[in-house]
């Protein structure tokens, strides 16, 4: 049983940074125009932000954007920030992690914890979690989460299952020791690594060190193409892991904390596919309106898709309600994480589009 | 439900638009509309349709459309 409780922790902003940089998936030519057409109708993206890949905009530098204005607009006081947790699968190195460079390049005190969670889809709820109950023992009072990838890095162009869907985005969310912060933040969490192929990137870790046929392009059904350092994905596994158990998690949540779904003002879904996220709502009698969905036009963020959506479809609310969400993020390990918490007037920086 | 509207309903599920061409031999992968994503449409159609939760392994291990029809039936 993983469920966590974390109380007298506000947030008090969330800020969200793209490349400006576009690709269309009209545009994809190992397709037929049929089929295409059919993929787009059925995943759901028309467009992604994508990075040009030449390490001078990572996944650190878009997280970097989004805590600066986050920052700049809360007004805080850098010297009052005691943790800065990031999490990405896009690291700016192997070692050392990203956290201490930005650390760094954010001016925070030296007397700051700061460290990488290498997680990707269920990123933003495993971060909420780690960081929230860092933050409710009451000695750090401020703490950013950091949550992005630049994940098109690991899509090779001539694998429509990865190439059509994976967009880039950073994001920064602003946690706060509050005592009289009395709505907790509940979580719940599941892990089933018996899955851990269903998305990898296969070689340049330890198990399977880089070497020269690494980069070879290797031949696989339906024309796709693909070496052993871009991200390989099994679509028909990662949809039966998340079309059973997102619900499941989200009502054991419900349940766990007697959570009344009709009180609950939105449900923030991963945005991993369109016919998942529509299959998953109905599930759990969500109607549309209460399930915003920005998958069109960001594709497929990873971490970010929570916050994200925070920021690009609800940044009105948000800034003027007092608001509560569940959430679930799942994917990548296989790994899940879902969470219920309340907003109330927090900053919501407009998104950030960063020229490269 | 009987194997006839079992492949009306399957029809319909993964959008196949010469139905009367099917029949429980079909080895429904050689369909002109079946491509990777077709396997996520049949583990949501055989849930709403069936309350079935059936894993994309199981849909695998289908050659036929006899075969998902047995899947269902058990």
């Amino acid at each position: 049983m993983a469920f966590l409780e974390v109380k007298h922790v506000a947030i008090k902003g969330v800020a969200a940074a793209v490349p400006m940089r576009k690709e269309y998936n009209k545009d994809f030519s190992k397709l037929s125009e049929e089929q295409l057409e059919q993929y787009i109708k059925t995943v759901g993206v028309h467009e992604r932000r994508c990075a040009i890949h030449d390490g001078s905009l990572c996944t650190s530098d878009l997280c970097y954007e989004a805590a600066e204005k986050l920052l700049s607009e809360l007004c805080w006081n850098r010297e009052e920030i005691g943790l800065l947790v990031f999490v990405s699968h896009t690291q700016d190195y192997k070692l050392p992690s990203t956290a201490c460079i930005l650390q760094n390049r954010l001016g925070l005190p030296k007397e700051t914890m700061a460290f990488d969670v290498p997680l990707g889809c269920s990123g933003f709820v495993y971060g909420l979690g780690i960081t929230g109950s860092l933050v409710s023992h009451g000695l750090i009072k401020k703490a950013l989460l950091l949550v992005g990838n630049t994940q098109s890095f690991y899509a090779s162009p001539e694998d429509k299952s990865t190439a059509l869907l994976f967009g880039d985005a950073g994001s920064a969310i602003a946690l706060e020791y509050d005592e009289k912060q009395h709505e907790s933040i509940k979580l719940h969490y599941q892990t089933d690594g018996a899955g851990y192929e269903n998305l990898i990137v296969p070689d340049g870790g330890c198990r399977h060190p880089f070497n020269e046929h690494s980069a070879d392009i290797e031949d696989f059904d339906e024309g796709i193409r693909r070496s052993r350092l871009h991200e390989k994905m099994d679509g028909g596994a990662v949809f039966t892991f998340a079309f059973f158990n997102v619900p499941k998690s989200l009502k054991a949540l419900m349940k766990e904390y007697a959570i009344e779904a009709e009180k609950v003002d939105y449900l923030l879904l991963h945005q991993a596919n369109q016919f998942m996220l529509d299959g998953i709502r109905k599930k759990l009698n969500f109607p549309q309106e209460k399930a915003p969905n920005n998958i069109d036009r960001f594709g497929n963020t990873s971490g970010t898709s929570i916050p994200l959506l925070m920021v690009t479809e609800l940044r009105n609310p948000l800034k003027k309600l007092k608001l509560s969400h569940l959430c679930c993020g799942f994917g990548v390990g296989l790994s899940l994480g879902s969470a219920y918490f309340t907003t109330n007037h927090i900053v919501v920086p407009e998104l950030i589009e960063v020229i490269q | 439900m009987e194997i006839q509207e079992f492949i009306e309903k399957f029809a319909e599920a993964i959008e196949v638009e010469n139905v009367e061409a099917l029949t429980a031999e079909t080895k429904f992968r050689e369909l002109e509309e079946w491509s990777s994503l077709s396997v996520m449409l049949i583990i949501a159609f055989f849930d709403e349709e069936f309350d079935k939760q059936v894993s994309d392994t199981m849909i695998r291990q289908a050659v036929i459309i006899q075969d998902l029809y047995n899947i269902v039936s058990a």
